[in-house]
This record gives C-alpha cells, structure tokens and sequence, in this order.
C-alpha cells in the first residue's frame, strides 16, 4: 500500500489549523470581550479558559510543526514572508498568555495593567493572524490593495473570535454574564455574517487562481453548497441564542469549519499560492514516514485525554476554580 | 558578518537564551512538586499542602513563561533560519515534531487538571497528572536535546542519490555520541536550578518570618537535593568534557585557550584573551593540568586552536562563559555542602547566601549553553551547514524592529516574573 504523503500530511496540518482556530480562537475571543466585562464577570470569563488555554495554543505549534517537517521550503518562505505580522502574533501571544497568570497574583494597578495586557494581547494576537491569512492567501502580493485586504481579514477574523468567545461563555457560564454574551455574541455574528461577504466578494478579486476555481459554471452551482450552508448555519445559530446552550456554540464552530473548507478548496493544492504546491515542497518520503507513524499512534492519545479534560471540566465554569492566587 | 545575520543570531540567541531559563526551572521542579504533593496525600500535614500550592503558582507561572517563548521559538526557526529547515529538515523536523506530539499536548493538557482539577478530581488522579506534567517535560528535553546533539555531532544521516539529506538510521540520529550526557547534564542542571530556586525563596521567607515551618522544611529539602546533584553533576561534566574532547576537540581548544598544541598544557585559570594576536595576557596557569584533566596523563597531547585553521569559534565569549558556569558550580559545591549541618537552625548569613544563590541557577545554565552554541560556531550543523548559510532574507531594518519589540517584552515579563515570585514567596 502506497500513501500519497504529502497529501496526508496536508490534511493532517489542516486538520491541526483548524483544531487551533477553533480551541484557541474561543479563548482569544473571551480574552478580547474582557474589555466589556465587569470585574466579577471578568473572573468567570478567565475561569472558562483557565484549564484549557495552554493546550489550545499547543495546536499552532502542532500545526507550525507539521508545515516545517512535511513541507520546509514553505516553512522558510510563508514564514519569511509573513516576518512582521508573526512576530507581532508572538508578541501579542506572549503578553496574554503570561499575563493570565500575572493577573491572578497582582494586585491594585498592577492587576490593571494585567488586565489590560490581557486583552490587548489577545486582540493583537486574533488581527495578526488575520493579517496573515489574508497575505497568505494573495501570494504576498506587494501593493496597497492587498493590504487593505489583509487588514480586512484581520478584522475579520478578529469579530469570528468574538463569536466563538461569547457562544462560548453562553456555553459555559449562566445568569447575567450568560445574557450579556448572548448579546455579545449577536454582535459577532453580524460582525461575522459581513466579514464573510465582503472576504468572500474581495478574494476573487484579488487571486485570479481562487477566481476560476469558483466561477467555472456547472462547478458554481455544486460550490453554492457551501455559502448556502453557511448563511443556514447563521440563521439557525440567531434563532438558538437564547433557546439552547450549547448549540450557539456549535453553530459557530460549524462556520469555521465551512469557511474553512471553503479556504482550503481555494488553496489546494498550493501551500504557497501560485507558486509551490504540496508535492513541490514535501519533504523527504522517508522523514514523512517516520513522522506519520508517530503521528498515527500519538493523535489518539491527544485526542482522548484532550476530551477527558474538557470532561473533568465539564458545566459551568465556577470562579473559586480560578480564585485570587489559589489553585484549588 | 554582515548586519542582518548578526541581527537574527542575537534575536535567536536572545529569544533562546530567555526560553531556557523557565523549562530549567519547570524540568526540576515538576518533580519536586510530585513529591510535595504525594507527601501531603500520604502525611495529610496542611504544611506539606501548602507547600505544594506555594510552588505550584511558581511553576504555573513558569509554565506559561516557556511555553510562550517556546511558541516563538518555533517561528523562529522558519522566520530567522529558513536555510536550516532546507538543508537538515529532513531529520530536525521529525524530531520536533515529536516533540509537540508525545511532550507539549501531554503537559498543557493535563497541566489544567493539576492547576484547576484539585477539588474534580480523586487525590490519585491529580497525583497521575502531576507525574504526567513532570515526564511531559522530561520528555520535552529528551527530544529537544537529541536535535541539539545531533546538531554538535552528527550521526546516523545519509544523502540520498538525489543529494538530500535524510536519516539513515533514526536510533543513531537520536541517541548521537553527545547526547546522552548532553541529556543527563541537561536534566542535572534543571534539578540543581529548581534546588537552588525552592532554597533561596524559602530563605527569603524564613527572613521575615523566622518560624515559617514549611519554609524551613523547603530550605532543607533544596538545599539537599542540591548537595545531592551537585557532585553529580560534576561528574557528568567532566564526562561530557571529555566527550567534546573526542568529538569537538575545537570547542575544548577555546575553552581552554589554549592556542597551539602542547604536551603538558597548562590550566588556564583566567587571562585576558586576545583572539587577534592569538594569545592570553595576564594569564594565571597551572602547569600541566589541562592535559591531566583531558586526557588524564600530565603529559598527554592537547590539541590546540592552532590544529583547526579557520574553523573556529570565537574564543573569548566561550572561555569566559565555561569559568562562569564553573565558578558558580563550585559556590553551588560549598553552600550546598557547607549548610547540611545547619539546616535544622540556619544562621541569617546562611539565610543570605541561600537567597542571593536563588537565581544562581540560571547564571550556570545560560553560560554552559552559551559555551556549547557559540563553541560549535562556524557551525550550525557541525560539519553539515554553516550558520552564515542559514540566514533568512528579512531586512536589517525588520529584524530591529521585531528584536526591539522582543527586547522590551522580554525585559516587562523576566522583571515582572522575577518580582512576582519573590514576592509570591514573602507574603
């Protein structure tokens, strides 16, 4: 039996983006809406993400990882090319992740401070990944226009991590905070619902490959499958706030995974827009096979012990989980 | 060198050397907080319980500390390095990607349930996760380590007909000549740093609270540990010296600055090294112990810079750091040691020492690593790729602005780290 490897190993590190965006995209999201939080609700919100944050953010090294072993010479040039939007990422990354454990131990302004690093960091973190993905996907044109583009995206998605955030807090929290982020999460929505349009109308634009591979009549009419399934999503997420706890939450996370197959659809089978695809940039079959193997037996496990936390944690996120400096 | 690859050595070596010091930290202490926490499930003393959930903060915070300049670091090496992954990724890339597989899902993942799982779970489960956190670090090192090794002395690869590199043998890659000291020395030096780290913040709080029972119980238990490791690693040391000496003879050299080969070589103990003229001034030596320590004869032949033509390192930076990391081992030797009948009622001198040795740790760390980086140079890849060929395309000018960025955020988060544990330790 032969493998076609590349192939595999595309899937596997599209399987590992879009696990991240979702994991750690809901915990950027409730970092962001902190700004819009009382300081008790804030507690809460924190005490949602407390057990998780760590390893949702695993997921982007996984996915970096396997971009560098499966596919090298992308690995240089995407990240070489995404220099600056990367390390203000990083930056942003480092600043929350570090001060959701500072937070918990200051006191007075310096808690502020925290606090605010906290959000800041989250934001930043949410619109440079944006700003990547909207770079990646034009090849890294040079030019105003692209930019502008980018800088859409970057908006973009910062408003799909509000909604995962909020829908996830009308998960996991009740009362009050609960109702304040149905709201939060209607405004996502919409934030969502125009992000999608005007990204979905740009990227033709934009790329002429992504252009033919949508506009090529009888192919179109099958492709419409995915906007129509999207917009149903988003109107049976709407009319579920509020109705049902869990099912907001899955609505947006069914979004991302549309918007993400509708990406992907555009991409393949380019890991460099136009310019290198994944047969082109594979590494060696025999690193590939040695990775695969592990990969195979490993992921079950990750998989397996990731739901048992989520279960451990399992109902409403409780604040003397995650109380002023005491682990309990 | 021109500026922009200057500029991506410091930023790397910069955001690396600011990596290591958090896992040397969470390495040893993952550990430690296992035994505190088995300790307290087996005694049910509160004093033990509070033991564990003073240190668990310091290693949650810790942690996070690593695990956000380690999600740099793998950026880093496409952003900074890009010819690095084009000429080794082939075996480099596996070997990471173990890493996040089998180390980095296990410890974030079941960090949660250590952190916030104490009242969730049964007592036996929350210790399991403990333990799992600990080897998930331990793990992390192992695969980290072997692609650090395999980068010193490489084995186990071959090229294909096709001119790639690729790995021949996937065991002789992994387990390469240095890595299993490499590894114990590694591991050694993360006890030690947590010894040091648990005694000295303990002797912070014994300052101001003379009859702080648990305190007193930390002080003794890093203080052992550390007279403990400390010969240990000693010997581990000299081994893996001589393991250099066999396989890296070139890095010896600068260590010892010793410029031309000798029969009898003299220990260098200090001297200003002049890498232009090629010579140390105001050198202090003992005659003939270099070559007893090298090759354990008074009058064995050391190799010296002279042997290796252009291919070597920078000689001052690696001489200075190897006495650093000496010189705080041997204080590391004597306090640990010279506390141990102390212990039970230590003076406030020793109380002192004990917390101006809190960080010491790091010092050692940092400077052995900085020996063994810069002592491969020319090197990337020992013999495979030069680090000149590595470098990526970014602008002088990018690399100021993100290394200026990475500058101001690592000086915020090591200060507020450092003042948030020592206060976490006083109050």
């Amino acid at each position: 039996m032969t493998f076609d490897l590349p192939l595999v190993f595309a899937l596997l590190m599209g399987v590992a983006i879009l696990a991240y965006v979702v994991l750690d995209g809901y915990d950027l999201g409730v970092g962001m809406l902190m700004a819009g939080a009382e300081r008790t609700e804030q507690e809460l919100m924190v005490a949602s993400i407390g057990p998780f944050w760590d390893a949702n953010e695993t997921w982007l090294v996984l996915g970096i990882g396997l971009l560098l072993v499966a596919f090298p010479v992308a690995h240089g040039e995407v990240l070489g090319a995404l220099y600056l939007p990367v390390a203000a990422m990083l930056v942003g990354l480092m600043l929350r992740g570090v001060a959701f454990e500072l937070r918990l131990k200051a006191e007075g302004w310096h808690r502020e401070l925290w606090n605010w690093l906290f959000w800041a960091g989250s934001t930043l973190a949410s619109f440079s990944q944006g700003l990547m993905l909207g770079r990646y996907i034009t090849g890294f044109e040079p030019g105003l226009g692209y930019w502008l583009f980018a800088l859409l995206v970057g908006a973009g998605v910062c408003g799909g991590y509000v909604l995962l955030g909020a829908t996830w807090l009308v998960l996991r929290t009740e009362g009050e905070l609960q109702a304040k982020a149905m709201g939060w999460a209607r405004w996502g929505l919409a934030w969502v619902a125009l992000g999608v349009a005007l990204v979905s109308l740009a990227t033709p634009l934009a790329s002429e490959t992504v252009r033919s591979r949508w506009f090529d009549f009888p192919r179109t009419l099958g492709l419409m499958v995915l906007p129509l399934a999207t917009l149903f999503t988003g109107f049976w997420l709407w009319k579920n706030l509020g109705r049902s706890d869990w099912k907001p939450f899955a609505g947006s996370v069914a979004i991302y995974v549309l918007a993400f197959i509708g990406l992907a659809y555009s991409l393949f089978p380019y890991v460099l827009m136009d310019r290198l695809t994944i047969w082109e940039a594979a590494a060696h079959p025999s690193s590939l096979a040695f990775v695969l193997v592990g990969t195979l037996i490993v992921l079950p496990f990750i998989i397996g012990y990731t739901i048992y936390a989520y279960r451990v944690f399992g109902g409403k996120a409780r604040a003397e989980d995650y109380g002023h400096g005491k682990y309990s | 060198m021109d500026e922009a690859l200057l500029l991506a050595r410091v930023q790397f070596g910069l955001n690396i050397g600011f990596h290591i010091l958090f896992p040397s930290i969470t390495i040893g202490l993952a550990w430690m907080l296992v035994y505190f926490r088995v300790k307290y499930e087996r005694t049910r003393d509160p004093a033990w319980l509070d033991t564990y959930r003073l240190w668990v903060k310091v290693f949650a915070l810790s942690f996070a500390m690593g695990v956000v300049s380690g999600v740099t670091m793998s950026f880093q090496f496409g952003t900074n390095w890009p010819g690095y992954m084009l000429a080794v990724g082939n075996v480099a890339g596996p070997l990471l990607a173990y890493e996040v597989l089998t180390a980095f899902f296990l410890e974030a993942t079941f960090l949660g349930v250590m952190l916030f799982g104490m009242n969730r779970v049964s007592g036996r489960v929350h210790i399991a996760s403990a333990a799992v956190v600990a080897a998930g670090t331990t793990l992390s090192a192992f695969w980290i380590l072997a692609l650090n090794s395999w980068m010193q002395t490489p084995a186990g690869h071959v090229v294909d007909p096709e001119g790639e590199l690729i790995a021949g043998s996937w065991l002789q890659v992994i387990f390469n000549p240095s890595f299993p000291l490499r590894f114990a020395h590694m591991l050694l030096a993360s006890g030690i740093t947590a010894a040091f780290l648990v005694a000295g913040l303990s002797a912070w709080r014994l300052l101001k609270a003379r009859e702080d029972a648990p305190a007193l119980k930390t002080l003794a238990f890093g203080a052992r540990i550390a007279a403990l490791l400390v010969p240990l690693q000693i010997v581990v040391g000299d081994l893996h010296g001589l393991n250099t000496l066999e396989h890296q003879p070139a890095k010896i050299a600068a260590i010892e600055a010793l410029w031309e080969s000798q029969r009898g070589a003299p220990l260098v103990l200090f001297a200003l090294v002049d890498e232009e003229t090629g010579t140390n001034n105001y050198s202090l030596e003992v005659p003939k112990l270099a070559s007893l320590i090298l090759t354990h004869d008074a009058d064995g032949e050391v190799l010296g810079l002279d042997e290796f033509g252009d291919d070597i390192p920078p000689v001052a930076p690696v001489f200075i750091a190897f006495r650093v990391m000496v010189g705080v081992g041997v204080l590391m030797l004597a306090l640990s040691w010279g506390s141990l009948r102390s212990l039970k009622n230590p003076s406030r001198c020793l109380l002192w020492c004990f917390a101006g040795m809190t960080f010491s740790g790091w010092i050692a760390v940092l400077a052995g690593w900085l020996v063994t980086e810069i002592g491969r140079q020319p090197w990337l890849v020992s013999g495979i790729l030069l680090t000149a060929e590595a470098a990526g395309e970014a602008s002088g000018a990018e690399l100021g602005a993100s290394l200026t960025g990475y500058v101001l955020v690592y000086a915020l988060l090591l200060l507020s780290y450092m003042v948030v544990i020592t206060h976490l330790a006083r109050k």
